[in-house]
This record gives structure tokens, sequence and C-alpha cells, in this order.
């Protein structure tokens, strides 16, 4: 049923991408995204006074934001329009200028267009979107697994195909924030992933709900209590991609930020290697940092030494 | 529409029963009318409150006044609760629902006068238990949406919760019982003559509403009995470690909580189109349109809960139906949209505090609308979920949307319920108060959300820190404008002009304009014949 949809609808898509592509140029905040070279590491995190969607950093994120701009567009003309209609009948039929009401209440012609055309411009808006969330959904030919549990209040990750080793990652405090560290927003240990590999995340749930998410990789999902939930995203280009938990999840709801650092395969595999000796000694992430007075400091001690 | 029997000749009914009477035991329509709009202004007074506390401790970056994350996630969960429970639905609903779907179909009174009384006296305790839940233990910090496990008594152990959860029982009670009258006084009671198809437009949202509700809640009530159990009786409904699972209560919740968002704004659209008909003096364009428009939003309302759980770990089918299911929704909406336009196009506008409400109404809920058909594709909301963008998108349909049916309710009515009319002019400016702030404070939260700002954060990274500002100003200009309506209230009892009975003019057609201002405290002598 999938593939039938994808298909069915590829070349519509396609079309689609086309004008959404031209009019990503125009679109605000698209001009972050396009200066994004390859080579040069990025930084995926909110900016000052930006409005858009956050730059990309690989493919999900790179069709998300060009679907968002097809919509976008949609909804500022159907905006826009409205609000001329507004104003037009503001003007031209106020009481001074037209003291003799009509007593017009039926044009069923108007009645039928105002339905239809709505549906149409509905279809053009779902038949991308259909095809963007299969393409969400799940990595196809992953190169490797990460596991994500959200816990109260930081995140903790495994890697069960590159040495099974596990690790916590905390938030910095704002006093400990080295140079280069981004106030709630950097880690001590981040999620490592290769540039250009195809990562399937799974999450999972320990205390209660978290979301995992990245917006500059296009990922979100939950991790829930009892269930396991997969997703997946890709890097593109080498860098350092921010997030936060999504979900509430307790008095430190606004202080479990995410960080994904990706790097070229090689240096992942270094990493990965020293990784798995360094968390099974249980060396960093050394001493836990308390997230806030009121966390629960036995529970966290315990916590970051599995 | 006329009326055969002009009551407004005859006081003679006009008997009121002494002060404890009338108020605590009252059965009649328009006074339990009031006092749900009195109750809901009160309650608008937390809610508000809450939410300049709120924009306070965002205005800069770091914590501010709050004084942690627990007491800000209460806060925000009371903000929400209040704003629903106790603000939006009883001045809509039990406000100007109870004031006038009697009076504009004709009827005497509610069909069950004293079910009308125990649907309010249920909400005050309710509304006590919800404010004291704040001053209990940990405070109920869930979120509006109350997902387990954090509600569970794992991660919520006092008795606040349990106070929350409890108050949503007792509000969902008064709504039920309130639902059932609503639907039983436009079914049977209507005035001869008076057909479905004849009902003005608020009867018509009322009865869309009504029925919402009474297929709603009870789903609501057995999600947080549930809840109440697995917190204090060892049950696992909601908790995987015995079995259960923590979805399941998505579910249930927004199984009511969508139809819950159309209960809100359905009495809002009703509202609108009545004061765009009488300003514009001109009937209502395509009336059936327009009413079945309602019942289509009501029914689709019901199967589309699951776009609020995209990342909630639904399948992909899954979410490819509540995604298309979710669009249809804008055609319905388009409709009325468009329907008022046309019942301005060729009208003799006037442009009184009612009709700018009404307008402005319009206007900001396109913008909200919008947005939801944004959110309604899983595929951005996958980076929009929970994000400000959801906060601005149910803002500008609720905030400004229903708070803006219920302003222009105000100001068209206040004449009929109090028998004086509010000063034009302080009525204008608090329109343009309120305008230029509720848009100041929501619009930069779109920005903020298509940047990845997570709502329910009471501290943020710094370069969220611009639009964070502005929004708080904005709220400050809301806040005054707010207090600012209380100013106008005042003016209005103490030196409002006498308030004719009809004081809109010819495009005012419903049946409410028929009678005195105030109205009797009987409306109808008899029964007036509806041609």
């Amino acid at each position: 049923m999938r593939n039938a949809i994808s298909a069915l609808m590829g070349r519509t898509v396609r079309a689609c991408r086309a004008v959404a592509a031209g009019l990503a140029l125009l679109a605000l905040g698209a001009g972050a995204a396009l200066a994004q070279g390859s080579a040069e590491p990025m930084i995926g995190a909110p900016h000052d006074w930006a409005v858009g969607l956050q730059a990309s950093g690989g493919p999900v994120k790179d069709a998300i934001s060009s679907f968002n701009t097809l919509v976008f567009w949609i909804i500022v003309v159907i905006t826009v329009f409205v609000a001329l209609l507004l104003v037009w009948v503001i003007a031209k039929f106020r009481a001074s200028a037209h003291p003799k009401p009509s007593r017009t209440s039926h044009n069923t012609m108007l009645e039928i267009a105002w339905t239809v055309v709505p549906v149409l411009i509905l279809v053009v808006i779902a038949i991308p979107s259909f095809r963007l969330i299969y393409y969400q959904d799940r990595a196809v030919n992953a190169d490797l697994t990460v596991n994500v549990q959200g816990r109260q209040w930081y995140w903790h990750y495994a890697y069960p195909d590159n040495g099974d080793f596990t690790y916590d990652s905390y938030p910095i405090q704002t006093e400990e924030l080295a140079q280069g560290q981004i106030r709630n927003l950097s880690v001590d240990n981040p999620l490592v992933i290769p540039v250009g590999a195809t990562v399937r995340v799974l999450t999972t749930g320990q205390d209660v709900i978290h979301s995992f998410f990245v917006p500059s990789l296009g990922i979100q999902k939950y991790t829930i209590p009892g269930r396991t939930l997969e997703t997946w995203m890709r890097a593109e280009r080498p860098g350092v991609f921010y997030g936060q938990c999504n979900q509430i999840c307790g008095t430190n709801h606004w202080f479990m930020p995410i960080e994904v650092r990706a790097v070229p395969r090689e240096e992942f595999d270094r990493w990965a290697a020293e990784a798995k000796t360094r968390f099974a000694q249980g060396l960093p992430p050394g001493a836990p940092r308390m997230a806030a007075q009121d966390a629960p400091a036995a529970t966290t001690l315990a916590e970051a030494r599995r | 529409m006329d009326t055969a029997a002009h009551a407004h000749h005859d006081h003679n009914h006009d008997h009121k029963p002494g002060f404890v009477r009338r108020w605590l035991f009252s059965t009649n329509h328009k006074d339990i009318g009031t006092l749900y709009i009195g109750f809901a202004l009160i309650a608008g007074i937390l809610g508000v409150g809450l939410s300049l506390l709120m924009r306070i401790e965002l205005a800069t970056p770091g914590m501010q006044i709050f004084a942690s994350g627990q007491m800000w996630n209460a806060f925000v969960s009371a903000h929400g609760l209040v704003m629903v429970f106790f603000v939006i639905m009883p001045a809509l609903i039990g406000g100007f629902g109870n004031w006038f779907v009697p009076m504009m179909i004709g009827a005497p009174d509610m069909a069950f006068p004293r079910m009308n009384n125990i649907s309010f006296w249920l909400l005050v305790p309710a509304f006590m238990m919800m404010g004291s839940a704040l001053f209990v233990g940990e405070g109920p910090g869930g979120g509006w949406t109350l997902y387990p496990p954090l509600t569970d008594n794992t991660y919520h152990p006092s008795m606040s919760m349990d106070l929350g959860l409890f108050a949503v029982h007792l509000a969902g009670a008064s709504s039920i019982l309130g639902a059932a009258n609503f639907i039983t006084t436009i079914f049977n009671m209507r005035a001869p003559g008076m057909t479905l198809h004849k009902m003005p437009l608020f009867v018509w949202s009322m009865l869309v509403t009504a029925f919402l509700l009474l297929l709603s809640v009870p789903v609501l009530a057995g999600a947080i009995t549930m809840l109440i159990t697995d917190r204090n009786f060892g049950t696992a409904f909601f908790d995987p470690a015995g079995g259960g699972d923590p979805v399941l209560f998505q579910h249930l919740f927004w199984f009511f909580g969508h139809p819950e968002v159309y209960i809100m704004i359905l009495p809002a659209f009703g509202i609108v189109s009545h004061v765009v008909s009488t300003f514009s003096k001109k009937p209502i364009f395509g009336y059936l349109g327009m009413a079945y428009a309602m019942v289509a939003i009501g029914f689709v309302g019901f199967i589309v809960w699951a776009h609020h759980m995209f990342t909630s770990g639904i399948s992909v089918d899954t979410r490819a139906y509540f995604m298309a299911a979710t669009m249809v929704i804008a055609v319905p909406t388009g409709i009325k949209i468009f329907s008022w336009i046309a019942t301005m196009w060729g009208g003799s506008l006037k442009f009184e505090t009612p009709m700018l409400f009404a307008i402005g109404f319009i206007f900001l809920f396109t913008v909200g609308g919008v947005t939801g058909v944004v959110l309604a594709n899983a595929g951005i909301t996958q980076i929009l979920h929970n994000t400000y963008y959801v906060v601005a998108h149910f803002h500008y349909v609720l905030s400004l949307g229903a708070v803006f049916g219920i302003y222009a309710g105000i100001y068209y009515w206040i004449g009929k319920m109090s028998g004086r009319q509010y000063p034009e002019k302080l009525g204008q400016i608090h329109f343009w108060m309120t305008f230029i702030g509720v848009n100041l404070t929501f619009f930069p939260m779109h920005f903020l959300g298509n940047q990845g700002m997570p709502r329910r954060y009471p501290d943020y990274p710094d370069a969220f820190a611009g639009w964070n500002l502005v929004a708080s100003i904005g709220s400050y200009i809301s806040v005054a404008s707010f207090v600012f309506f209380f100013y106008v209230l005042w003016v209005t009892f103490t030196k409002g002009a006498k308030a004719a009975d009809n004081p809109w003019g010819e495009g005012a057609t419903t049946l409410e304009w028929q009678v005195s201002s105030p109205p009797p405290f009987h409306t109808f002598d008899e029964l007036p014949r509806v041609r």
C-alpha cells in the first residue's frame, strides 16, 4: 500500500516540489538554509529574531522545509485574500457609502464555488503531505541504530550495533558553560552520529513521557514507557544539531536539551571505540550535574552510573 | 421574524423573588445566565492573572519569578483548565446559551430549570477545587492534557492532582447536565412556527455544541476516573508495569479534547452570525449552509482526535487517515468565513463595538484556521508539535476567536441583559486595545514555534529572547485591555444610557429584540407565534 501511494503521488509531488523550490527562495528564513554550505560544519540551533523554520541538517528536514514552503504560501494567499475581501466590504458597503442594504441571501453557484475550491486546495496540499509522512516514517536500509530514552531529566543513549555501550547526556549548568557552548542547549555527552549515515532511532520510555525533538534534523518522537517507537534521521552535513525535550515531563522539562553531533565516519568509529571503554568504566560523564535543587539526588546518581 | 405577542407592554408578571431565592436557588434561565457570565468574569481574572505571571516570567531568559519548573507547570496547567472549563464554556454556553436560547425560540424557560441551577452550582465548587489545587503539595503540573504517567501518584504524589481531577469531573458533570437541558429545550420547546430550519443560528450552534458535550464529556469522565483509580486504588489502566498503556489515555483524552475545541468555538460562530447580520442590516447569507456547516464541523470533530498524537507512535497509515480527516474540517469552516463576508457584501455596515469584534473574529479566526491546516499535516507537525506554533494556533482560534466571540456577545446583548447600553467610545477603545494586545502577544509565537521553542518552558535558550519580549509586551497590553473592560462594564452599569428594546434597528430580527430591555422576569406571557 505504501509503495502504491508513493508511486501514485510521485509525479504530482515532483511538480509541487518545483513550485515549492522556486517559492523557497522567497520564503522567510530560507536564506539561512541555502547559505549553509555542505563543507562547513553547521550549527542547528535557533537564531535571534528568526521567523522561519531552522536551517536544515539533513534530508528529512529538507523534505519538511520544502513542503512547509508550499503550504506557507498557500495559507498566505488565503489569508491575504480574506483580508482584502474584508477591507473591500468594509470600504464599499459601510453605511455612509451604501445606505440601502440588499436582501440577497443565496447564490448557489457562489456557495458551490467556495466549497469546491477549498477542496481542490486541500488536495494540492494532501498529495505531497502523504508522500512526506511515508518518507519520514521509517529508515530504509539503516546504517546504524541508536536507542533514545528520555528520563527525568536527562537523555540516555545506547548504540546496540556499535559496541552496545550506553551513556547519559546531561545539560551543562549555566555557570559551567565553556566557550562556544549554548545556555540551555549544550550537553556534556552529545549523541554522536556519522555524517551521511541513515540512523534508525528507537525511542523507549522509563519514567514519564518525554519527546526527542531535534528541529534541524526534522525528527521528533515521544519516548513512552511501555512502548518502543521508531523513526529516523540523517545529517548530510557535519555539525551540531540542538533540540530540547518537547513533552511536559516534570519540574526540569525545560532543562533536558539534546545535542546531536554529526562527524565523519572515521571520527565516529574512533569515538565509538573509545566510548565503549570509557563509558563501560563509568568515567565520563563523571559526577552527574544537578539540574535543579529539587532533583532527586539519589536517583540521578544511580542512573548516571548505569 | 415577527411575533404576535409583544411582551413589553405588560410588566405585571415581572415579580422577582428575594435575593437568596433569586440568586442561590435560581431557576430562571436569565438569572442563571447572569450567574454564569459573572462567574466566567471572575474565573477570567484568575486565568488572565496566571497568564500575566507566565508572560512576566518569559519576558527575559532565565528564571525570574517562578520558584521551580514544577510551580511553572502547575500555573500553565491551571491557566489552560481554568480558561477552558471556567471561562470560555461558562460564558458562551452557560451564559449566553441560558440567556438567549429560550428567548430566541420563544420558550418560557429552559426545559429543566432546577437541573439548570445545579449545572451552575456544580461549577462553583469545581472552580474552588481547581484554585485550591495550586496551593496544595507540588501543584497539578501535568499540563491541561493530564497525560499519565506524569499525573500518576508516583510523579504527582500529593492531593493537588486529585483536586484538579475532581474539579474537571464536577465541571464535566455540570456540562453534561447543561447539554441535556439545551437539547431537550431546543427540540421540545420551540414556539409554534419555529421550525428547525427557522431557528436562529445561535440556537443551532448551541444545539450542535450540546450534542458534542453530551457525547464527548462522558469519555473524559471515564478517562479521568481511570486516572483517579490508578492514582488512589492501585489500578493500572495507564501503567505499563501493570499491563496498562499511557497512550490509551491520550486517545480517550483527545476523543473528548478535540470536540471540546469546537464546543468552545461553535457558540462564538453563532454569536458572530447574529452580529454580522444585525450590523449589515441583511439576513445571514446561506443560512442552511451555515447551519449544516456547524453540524458537519461537529460530526467531523469526532473523528480527527489523533491529530493531537502524531508523535505518539501511531502508525503511518493511521496518521494518513487522521491527517486527511482533519483537513476536511477546513471546508465547512471556509463556508462559514465566506458566508459571513457574503452577508456583509451588499449590506449597509455599521461599525459599532460588537461588529468590530465580529470582524476581528472573522479575520483572526482565518489566521488561526490556516495555521491549523499547516498543523494538520503530520509531516510538518513532526517538528511543530508541542512548539509555540501550536500555542499560537490555538490561541488564535480560542483567545482571539472564542474570546472575541464572548466580547461581541457582551457588547451586542449587554443592553438587553442589563437594560443599560455600554458607552460606544469606550467599547471601541477596548476593542482596539484588545486587538493590538492579543496580536502582539500571539503572532510572534508562530516565529518561536517555527524556530523550535517547546511549550511549557519557564526558561529558554537566549535566541528566543527577542520574540518572547515582544509577546510579553503584547500580553501587558492585553491585560490592560481586560482591566479596561471592567471599567467599561462599571461605566455601563452606573452611567449607561437606558437601552431601547431594540437598540440596533431593523437588522436585529431575532425574538430577544421583541421584548423589553431588560426582559421581564418571565419573558413571554403567551407563546409568540413565528411566521
